[in-house]
């Protein structure tokens, strides 16, 4: 059977494309997994997290939801536990807090973080105002509620993320906007635009509605990593940021938030939410070692990851490993 | 559990920690709207390999069950006429159906991952493969079905010796078609946390990501084109009658 | 806490269409119901047909033409190709990325994604005209245009429907991930679960499916009246 030579380069040309679609994934095939490996010894640096063999028969899923900074604090945690000697797998996707808050529930996953702001609105059906601002005050009220359910939750992170409203230095100017309260008057001639729960959450439009009386020209849900492109692309007047948020410091001269001076967002150290029975199953280390490495998230460093995430990105897990390696507790 | 451990005195971050930043000194990658980043692209490459295993793996699992199922359910049919209308109506329903609704129908029974990922884009490929074997088959002229029976064929060497070998390049056109749309749906499996080259445009803040988005476009073409190409090679070698009746 | 059953039921997507829900999220307003299924309903449709629409107006006068004449069969395959292997999730991601958010930026897309099918099936409806029949035709003294309106068109209805038809389906589908660029349809309920639940997430892919098959249906409707009688004994 002779085959045809325009055939038989057409056949070539197939085969070449094919490889080449090979090569890229066995090339990097493998290095993106969710599983941890397990039992990376800990270093002789001080603080350094130490491996107990005792963890090894326990198999741990970290949760969080799917946002830079969520992921970026679920890999510190899966990492310094998996130093630390557990198995971990990863469940990085979760979409919101109820379905987060479900999953642990279900045993779906050991643990996630939460901001104690949200667990207090979102679950326990607090007001803005009944949120405490002291740190400790907050996780002691979200635990001792977290308890009613067989839940708990850890000892907060230095730094605090809140809900805010954002806009262009232009639009800032243009209307006088320094705080929130500015925009009575004003804001029935601007858009805003959030993410889709935000038009029920107290910490978000409804709070602005109900709490700052404020009224909108028109409400926009988008997802919420177009948060700052909307703003950009002027087609959003303001957009809801988080305070935490990398383009705040790196491009300052873009983009301003308003003061909230009604409080009405308030701020939310993230605590550690798992069951009180995996805890206790999973030992001593198992809160130990995630207060340990958490210690070292200040506002700056957890500016300095998210920038890392989500302007050079950076991947959660890479970022999260350079802050272990940096604070010492890798060695 | 009430008190926070003790912890040890760890904690402080490394001098060269923190990058500068600011509005001008940002990298490609940190800036909306541009389009493609080849720096970034460049060193990141390897990031797409595991994802890209991923969705091939989904997809051939995919259209191989989707391709016994229906090659099943044509050779059942073309034997009973009256199936066909009532099955081509079935097939049609799961095509057209969306995907991602599909998903989430599914999403009680089958859950979240991979195997519902899997039925679904199956029965997407149901109709397209059915319909080109029926088709296929129809085709056989009758002539030469004649020919084989007076040959002495019994049904089933004719089924399998005659009819199937004429009907595989319209078979072939369908599988064709199937792989394409298949490799290109794939791509929600990221929905419903099925992996896939679909985590590269929507997850981890990729959607506002163009860089990421178009590599990982780029490799869904690049295979759906690959694989086209080489099932049309088979397709053409498939029919060496047709080469031999045009020289 | 106050929340609706985290299992869902083909009961309770029903509720949900119907009737308004607690939220799962805390703020005091409730979610889902009839007028919120009617909005997303209207919403999904409104830019399904504005970008079949376009993409017909567009693809229609084009792929017949081309067919008419017997050009760029190269150029309508290869469109038809390539517009199956283009992932909609990208398309989506990018328009919201590069272009903006909103319909007016994400109709016009929709309507690209499909051109694909049209414009290869009006190629192809108009070719497998038998050409005797063209001859005869021009024989009996017909002009080039009724040539192609009396004889050509006709005889193509039934591949140019399926293409039209494979569109509809493109675009519904791409339709339902439109929220993440700003566009309200019925693939909210689906795409934001934290809002609505896991009744709203149920209840979106049903709707979606529904929407999809009666728009099917209603094409295959509308392909039975505009195929002639001649052909319909043919193929029956």
């Amino acid at each position: 059977m002779r085959i045809d030579q325009t055939r038989a380069r057409v056949l070539l040309a197939a085969l070449a494309a094919l490889a080449l679609a090979l090569g890229v994934a066995a090339c990097g095939g493998g290095n993106d997994n969710s599983t941890s490996e397990s039992g990376e010894g800990g270093g002789e640096a001080a603080g350094a997290i130490k491996s107990n063999p005792k963890n090894s028969s326990v198999s741990l899923t970290i949760g969080s939801k799917n946002f830079p900074e969520q992921e970026i604090l679920g890999e510190i945690y899966a990492q310094a536990l998996s130093a630390a000697g557990y198995k971990v797998k990863t469940a990085l996707n979760l979409g919101s807090e109820t379905v987060a808050l479900k999953a642990v529930k279900t045993g779906q996953i050991s643990g996630y973080p939460e901001y104690a702001s949200t667990a207090l609105t979102s679950f326990f059906g607090l007001e803005p105002e009944e949120v405490s601002s002291d740190a400790t005050e907050a996780w002691e009220q979200a635990k001792a509620e977290f308890e009613k359910e067989g839940l708990t939750a850890f000892a907060p992170t230095p730094f605090a993320s809140a809900n805010a409203v954002g806009t262009t230095t232009q639009t800032a100017k243009k209307y006088g906007l320094e705080t929130v309260s500015d925009l009575k008057g004003v804001s029935q001639k601007l858009s805003l635009y959030g993410s889709p729960e935000c038009r029920q959450r107290i910490d978000c439009l409804a709070g602005l509605e109900k709490l700052y009386g404020l009224k909108f020209k028109s409400f926009n849900p988008v997802d919420i990593g177009l948060r700052y492109t909307v703003l950009e692309k002027g087609q959003a007047d303001l957009s809801i940021l988080f305070t935490t948020d990398p383009q705040l410091s790196a491009e300052k001269d873009k983009f301003v938030i308003l003061e909230d001076d009604q409080h009405v967002f308030p701020a939310g150290n993230v605590i550690f939410v798992t069951k009180k029975a995996v805890a206790e199953e999973a030992g001593p280390d198992y809160e130990k070692t995630i207060l340990q490495v958490q210690e070292g998230l200040n506002l700056k460093v957890m500016q300095e990851l998210d920038a890392r995430v989500e302007l050079e990105k950076e991947t959660p897990k890479a970022a999260a490993r350079a802050y272990l390696e940096s604070a010492g507790y890798l060695g | 559990m009430s008190s926070p451990a003790l912890l040890a005195a760890a904690g402080q971050v490394g001098e060269g920690f923190f990058h500068e930043r600011s509005s001008e000194s940002l990298p490609c990658q940190a800036k909306a709207g541009e389009v493609f980043c080849w720096d970034w692209a460049r060193e990141n490459i390897d990031r797409y390999g595991a994802p890209t295993l991923q969705h091939l793996e989904i997809v051939l699992l995919s259209v191989l069950i989707g391709f016994v199922v229906a090659f099943a359910l044509a050779l059942f049919a073309h034997r009973t006429r009256w199936l066909q209308p009532p099955l081509l109506a079935a097939t049609g329903v799961l095509y057209t159906i969306p995907s991602i609704a599909f998903f989430f129908l599914l999403l009680p029974l089958t859950g979240f991952g991979r195997d519902t990922a899997i039925i679904v884009l199956a029965a997407y490929t149901l109709q397209i493969i059915y319909r080109n074997t029926i088709l296929g088959l129809d085709n056989v002229p009758a002539s030469v079905k004649d020919a084989a029976r007076g040959m002495g064929y019994t049904p089933r060497q004719i089924l399998w010796r005659v009819e199937l070998p004429l009907a595989i390049p319209e078979i072939i056109a369908g599988l064709r078609v199937a792989v394409v749309s298949t490799i290109a749906i794939a791509t929600l499996a990221v929905l419903i946390s099925a992996g896939g080259l679909g985590t590269q445009i929507y997850g981890s803040g990729n959607l506002t990501f163009p860089t990421s988005i178009i590599i990982a476009a780029a490799i869904v073409i690049l295979m759906a084109l690959a694989f086209d190409l080489v099932l049309l090679s088979l397709q053409r070698l498939a029919t060496p009658w047709r080469r031999a009746a045009l020289r | 806490m106050s929340s609706p059953s985290p299992i869902a039921s083909i009961g309770g997507a029903i509720e949900f269409i119907f009737a308004s829900q607690e939220s799962n999220v805390t703020g005091g307003k409730k979610v889902g119901g009839f007028d919120k299924s009617l909005e997303l309903v209207v919403g999904h449709l409104e830019v399904t047909f504005l970008a079949l629409g376009l993409a017909l107006i567009v693809a229609l006068p084009l792929g017949l033409y081309l067919g008419h004449r017997g050009r760029g069969e190269l150029l309508a395959v290869g469109i038809g190709n390539a517009g199956r292997a283009i992932p909609e999730l990208a398309v989506i991601a990018l328009v919201a990325t590069l272009i903006g958010v909103g319909m007016r930026n994400v109709a016009p897309v929709l309507a690209l994604l499909g051109i694909a099918p049209i414009i290869v099936n009006a190629y192809v409806g108009v070719r497998q005209v038998d050409p005797a029949v063209v001859e005869a035709a021009r024989g009996m003294g017909m002009g080039e245009l009724n040539v192609i309106r009396k004889v050509e068109l006709p005889l193509a209805v039934p591949t140019v429907m399926g293409g039209v038809r494979g569109a509809a389906i493109v675009i519904v589908a791409t339709a339902t991930i439109a929220p993440l660029a700003g566009v309200e349809t019925l693939g909210d309920f689906i795409l934001n679960r934290n809002v609505y639940g896991e009744n709203g997430l149920l209840a979106g892919a049903i709707l979606v499916a529904l929407l999809a098959l009666l728009l099917e249906g209603a094409l295959a409707l509308l392909q039975r009246r505009l195929t002639s009688d001649g052909l319909k004994l043919k193929t029956a």
